[in-house]
């Protein structure tokens, strides 16, 4: 797959909203099987004359279940069962942690194929509050085979999932900030592989593997970090769920110091997921995470959430600097 | 296949037989559930189920979502004795790597149509199926079997509004209203009575028959197929463990421990009772 990086901290033309509905539709006008369900939350990525003209011209494609996230997923699974593809929405905590005994069952052990869309994952759920806050949606999903993890880094990635993972069989779960325009970080045309991760910025002093919303702040960590003089290499996961095992192994022995950065909770997230990779290799590196802890969210504007959490840029620097302090001394000649 | 009403009475005591002997060759199983649908079943593969054995994954097949997974043993033998996979494959009923799992499993089983299995999943299901059937076009039905006490799952109640709401008429209903549960009665536990008055109340269409009677479970659901804007139900008012004198005999049937020799006379009894329908 190729891909290209245009980051230059501007940010995209349009909210990610925006980016999916225009995709869900282009692909709805040229694809009979794909179909698009909700639980009464369409309203949120659209406008209500938009929404309903959808309704009135997809009929029983555009679906609404009304406040119902299980019916919703046993729903998705009748209707792979019947040759379609479902595309179903709902916030991030509500289609994982409200209806994961259906996700598991209905869809995963029965091996059919459903795309589940949870907006406003992490901090991005802001004035919504603690309740609406998915901090551990990746760990629930993380542990259930038949399921690959998304966590969008901009509009051209969102695009691009969304189109090339059609013929992709189980359940792929994507998560995406809603009511932002993302960072631009990657070039038009671009495409992305399924457990394959995106080197972004080459250095030899860390590596910096981020997902999602992360990932612009992990690039813009890295030159702040250049100014003073640490050379940090900014690795781009793309999927949580397969997680690039080989190249988390090939960081560890160019930098022997890695930093996880993502929006959820470390435990069962991505930070579990490359500390299991690390200690699994036996390769001597230093790790840190920039994640979220042992706490629930709280409600506040997405800036004062992403200093709250620890997200931030200067998150990402202080956590390199400790890193690069705890290298180790001697690099062993046999894992270069 | 177009089957008499004798034929379908056959392939019921065919089906119940074969059912307590897969159960036995074990030697425990959920036998309870399993019996009070045998007559839904042979009126379903019997004649009402438009499917054909030799091809599963046939797109124009009505299906059948068993949401009550427990009840895979009677499913089984009715799928053995379609031709769906050979009769002796029966006797390896949750034996290790067996196609034949204590509860449904469409990856595992030719016919099965649904894994089910964690209750309350199924009509959810079913309404995907129907309406992707609609959006296609296709005519086929789609029939979900559910228990009472699997009722008491929420997930059943937003299906039921949902299926109402979008007037899957196609879309077939069966409770088995069989009165027992795990821990007891269902009325003791969490009370189910006036089942078809709460159906009727959420907008489908209702028939209660006695579900161990063939012809009154052929006629509700050819009535079913009749009704051309609700979402149908039918409420079997069924006996637990139905046809086998030895599961009637315990206090609880849902699962029992089910040796050859229990069953020895349910076994002879049932041989006789198809010796005498053969005999005509």
């Amino acid at each position: 797959m190729s891909f290209s990086v245009v980051y230059d901290s501007s940010l995209d033309q349009e909210l990610m909203r925006d980016h999916f509905m225009n995709t869900l539709t282009d692909l709805m006008d040229h694809d009979s099987r794909i179909v698009a369900g909700d639980a009464d939350m369409n309203i949120t990525l659209c406008s209500y004359d938009k929404l309903w003209g959808l309704r009135e011209k997809y009929g029983d494609r555009f679906f609404d279940t009304g406040i119902q996230e299980a019916n919703l997923v046993g729903m998705a699974a009748g209707l792979s069962l019947g040759g379609k593809i479902p595309f179903i929405h709902a916030f991030s905590q509500f289609i994982t942690r409200r209806a994961y005994d259906q996700i598991y069952l209905s869809l995963a052990y029965a091996g059919l194929n459903a795309r589940l869309i949870g907006s406003d994952p992490g901090y991005t759920a802001g004035y919504n509050g603690g309740t609406h806050t998915s901090l551990e949606d990746i760990g629930i999903m993380r542990c259930t085979p038949n399921v690959t993890i998304f966590d969008v880094t901009d509009g051209v990635m969102l695009e691009s999932i969304m189109r090339d993972t059609l013929e992709v069989k189980g359940v792929i779960y994507i998560r995406m900030p809603r009511k932002l325009k993302m960072a631009k970080v990657y070039g038009e045309n671009s495409k992305f592989e399924i457990g394959k991760a995106n080197l972004l910025r080459e250095g030899t002093d860390v590596t910096l593997v981020a997902s999602g919303i992360m990932v612009a702040k992990a690039l813009a960590a890295a030159e702040k970090l250049a100014e003073e003089g640490i050379d940090a290499q900014v690795v781009d996961v793309v999927t949580i769920k397969p997680l690039d095992e080989q190249c988390i192994l090939d960081c560890a022995k160019k930098t022997h110091a890695i930093v996880s950065c993502e929006n959820h909770r470390e435990v069962n997230g991505q930070a579990s997921a490359i500390a299991d990779i690390l200690a699994r290799s036996g390769i001597p590196a230093a790790y840190a995470s920039v994640g979220i802890g042992e706490r629930f969210g709280e409600v506040g504007p997405m800036d004062y959430l992403e200093k709250t959490y620890g997200l931030t840029i200067d998150d990402i620097c202080k956590r390199t600097r400790e890193v690069i302090a705890k290298k180790p001394k001697e690099k062993r000649d046999f894992y270069e | 296949m177009e089957s008499s009403i004798a034929e379908m009475k056959e392939l019921a005591i065919k089906i119940r037989l074969e059912t307590i002997k897969e159960i036995a060759s074990l030697g425990f199983g959920h036998i309870g559930g399993s019996m009070s649908i045998c007559e839904t079943l042979a009126v379903l593969y019997g004649g009402e189920l438009r499917h054909d054995p030799k091809r599963p994954d046939w797109e124009e097949r009505d299906r059948l979502i068993v949401s009550k997974g427990h009840s895979g043993p009677a499913v089984y033998a009715a799928l053995a004795l379609c031709g769906y996979f050979p009769l002796e494959m029966l006797q390896t009923l949750n034996r290790p790597g067996t196609r034949l799992p204590s509860h449904c499993d469409r990856l595992l089983t030719p016919g099965i149509d649904m894994t089910t299995g964690s209750l309350g999943q199924g009509l959810s299901v079913g309404i995907g199926v129907s309406l992707a059937n609609r959006i296609d076009k296709r005519d086929s039905y789609t029939y979900v079997i559910v228990g009472d006490g699997e009722l008491q799952e929420g997930q059943n109640w937003e299906a039921i509004m949902t299926a109402s709401q979008m007037q899957l008429n196609r879309l077939i209903l069966f409770c088995d209203n069989n009165g027992v549960q795990m821990n007891g009665r269902t009325k003791d536990i969490n009370d189910l009575s006036n089942l078809p008055e709460r159906l009727s109340a959420f907008g489908w269409f209702v028939q209660s028959v006695n579900g161990n009677d063939i012809e009154q479970v052929l006629f509700a659901v050819r009535a079913a197929k009749k009704e051309n804007k609700r979402p149908c139900a039918v409420v079997l008012n069924t006996v637990k463990g139905y046809g086998c004198q030895y599961a009637l005999s315990q206090k609880i049937c849902h699962s029992l421990p089910m040796t050859q020799e229990n069953v020895q006379a349910d076994i002879a009894r049932l041989e006789n009772e198809l010796y005498g329908i053969r005999k005509g």
